[in-house]
């Protein structure tokens, strides 16, 4: 058949005759008619999704004061807005966070109360120059008191996203939500079925200059999102749209206990089938995108990949992890990302929204680098000591405390007779014993459950747990559970002075 | 239907849920217990048509009765339906219905709080 062109599409959409479904709804069409078929029924798919997109902000012009000041610094509702550029420009962020309320409030929760039409209150510091004299500046202001409100999101609507459990014993706080131990919860983001990305994963119709439905208003794609890494399925758009024609009900500040603030932001994009291979790619189901299940209980950049799963599998509720099964929880909402492709699709249809297609083509192809990092992070190994005393399960307290007395030091790992770790004892624990008079078996007074450090981890990592838990000093193991040394927090204040 | 019960640092030490089961012979199923150091407060199942019954059996040993009613409240303006507070629930109050809004079964909760911290749009809360 021959290939529509848009010109053929905002002809129908003019005389009302565009036939325009969601991509919810192109897998069945095109299991009717096939990829041929569909294309020529078929004249645009909308898609949504509406989650947490922390890569988000807005440009603010605030126009001149009267004397001028040149801002050099400027907070709104406290929080802090980056202003490293000429006199009156701000750009909000969306997980900074204020610095009276901390993460219950932060840029995401200002660029809502932007839209919702409520006062913000500005204040601005300056050293002051011949042509900007002002110094401090206090102003209360609604956006339709300022001249540009852009919001303007550097990375948004990935293609898909992790889902996150945790395998260790403690409870997790993270971006992807509570995070329960022992693999309690297993949480994704949504889209899935609705994905922009994976409706058109080649990018022939999403690029740069692409007309999107941005949080309610019409707004662009501007080019390809940060860390966009295509060629794993991870790709990402950088968009931007007009905050002062956006609906309230797509632009909603969030908050992540004890993680940070966040901006749920809704995106629709329309594509056009030009063609069958497009008509094709539109009819991806649930079924058919498969994402990993990562342990968020390493604090790793690669994180164990525990297994795969397809978005059919999580969004039945329930997956099997290691034998166990997981209850799932959206990060995102599939309810309000089904909303916005319905309610583009009736904008399409009313004549309200015209499809274009993008002036530049994205990368298709290509992946997100790593870091690179100059100074290489110590490690465990770079500074626990390997000469470590440890005492076989079998013997008693006195003989511990002999060892601790010989040695002159605080912590004793208990080892059995294959040397694998199995408990500590401290000289506190072995003074407690005494004075109630529990001399015999070690078994009797050691702690069993120890945290312990693995010999390849980040010292950040191992300083962080001595925190956490409160304690001064850790066995290192290292993978068939053996000591291999032990690092206290001494060890680690040595290492921060030397610096 | 569930009850909440608060008892008082002085009583708190005393078997009071085993004397009312002992008394009542109602099949009475501890959902939560917390001490705190201003005393005891407990979240107990309790059959329906003995409701009247165990909660005089209680009071009159001196603890306070608050009828679980409304255990969590959902603000619809705040809430998204992302479902974030699903799998965080250990007694399973919230479902999807077929169009993917959230649906509560709140005659399950134990206010446990955890979905309260776990919506990141603050649209729970837990009722007194």
């Amino acid at each position: 058949m021959g290939e529509k062109t848009i010109q053929d599409i905002n002809a129908r959409i003019a005389d009302g005759s565009v036939h325009v479904v969601t991509a919810e709804e192109m897998p069945h069409i095109v299991a009717e008619l096939g990829p041929e078929g569909a294309a020529r029924e078929v004249d645009i798919v909308t898609t949504g999704t509406f989650g947490a997109m922390c890569s988000s902000g807005a440009w603010l012009n605030f126009g001149h004061s009267d004397p001028p000041i040149k801002m050099q610094k400027v907070w709104l509702n406290d929080v802090e807005a980056y202003s490293g550029l000429a006199a009156v420009d701000a750009y909000i962020g969306a997980t900074q966070m204020s610095e009276t309320r901390g993460m219950e409030y932060g840029g995401a929760h200002v660029i809502e109360d932007l839209v919702c039409g409520k006062s913000v209150d500005i204040h601005a510091t300056a050293h002051g120059t011949d042509c900007y004299p002002r110094k401090v500046l206090d102003t209360t202001v609604t956006i339709d008191d300022i001249n540009q409100a852009v919001m303007m999101n550097p990375r948004n609507a990935y293609q898909k996203y992790n889902v996150a459990t945790n395998c260790s014993d403690r409870t997790l706080y993270t971006y992807m939500g509570t995070l329960l131990p022992n693999n309690g919860n297993a949480t994704y983001s949504a889209a899935g079925v609705l994905s922009p990305i994976f409706n058109d994963p080649t990018y022939q119709t999403i690029g740069v200059g692409t007309r999107i439905f941005l949080c309610g208003a019409q707004g662009y794609i501007t080019g390809e999102g940060t860390q966009h890494d295509p060629s794993n399925n991870f790709g990402t758009l950088m968009v931007q749209g007009d905050l002062k024609k956006m609906n309230k009900k797509y632009v909603r500040g969030a908050t992540f206990h004890k993680y940070g603030v966040s901006l749920y932001v809704g995106i629709g994009i329309p594509i056009p089938i030009l063609n069958a291979d497009i008509a094709k790619a539109t009819a991806v189901t649930d079924a058919n995108i498969t994402t990993n299940v990562l342990d968020y209980g390493v604090a790793r950049r690669s994180r164990p990949v525990l297994r795969q799963v397809t978005y059919e599998e999580l969004k039945s509720g329930m997956i099997d992890i290691n034998g166990n099964e997981v209850t799932t929880s959206p990060m995102s909402s599939f309810h309000e990302a089904r909303g916005i492709a319905l309610e583009l699709k009736e904008s399409i249809r009313k004549g309200l929204f015209y499809p274009t297609l993008p002036v530049e083509r994205l990368p298709n192809e290509g992946v997100s680098k790593p870091m690179k990092q100059i100074k290489e992070q110590p490690t465990v190994a770079d500074v626990m000591a390997s000469r470590v005393t440890t005492i076989k399960q079998g013997l008693t307290v006195e003989d511990a405390a002999k060892v601790i007395m010989e040695g002159n030091f605080n912590h004793l790992p208990v080892v059995s007779d294959e040397d694998k770790l199995v408990g500590i004892i401290t000289a506190w624990d072995v003074a407690k014993a005494v004075a109630q008079n529990k001399r015999d078996k070690l078994d009797d007074i050691m702690t069993r459950t120890v945290i312990t450090a693995d010999i390849t981890e980040p010292i950040e990592t191992t300083a962080r747990k001595l925190e956490q838990h409160n304690i001064s000093a850790l066995p290192v193991i290292n993978n068939k559970n053996i000591v291999v040394g032990i690092i206290t927090s001494d060890d680690i204040s040595k290492l921060m002075t030397r610096r | 239907m569930k009850i909440t019960l608060y008892a008082t640092p002085e009583i708190t030490a005393k078997p009071l849920i085993a004397e009312v089961i002992l008394e009542t012979k109602a099949l009475l199923n501890i959902d939560r217990a917390d001490v705190k150091p201003k005393g005891g407060e407990v979240v107990i199942d309790v059959p329906q048509d003995r409701y009247d019954e165990v909660t005089k059996a209680f009071e009159k040993r001196g603890a306070r009765i608050i009828r679980l009613e409304l255990p969590v409240i959902k603000d619809d303006d705040e809430c998204v339906n992302c479902g974030a507070c699903i799998s965080v629930c250990p007694t399973g109050v919230i479902s999807f219905k077929d169009d993917w809004s959230i649906e509560m079964d709140v005659s399950k909760c134990v206010q446990c709080g955890t979905c309260v911290t776990m919506c990141p749009h603050g649209a729970l809360t837990l009722s007194e």
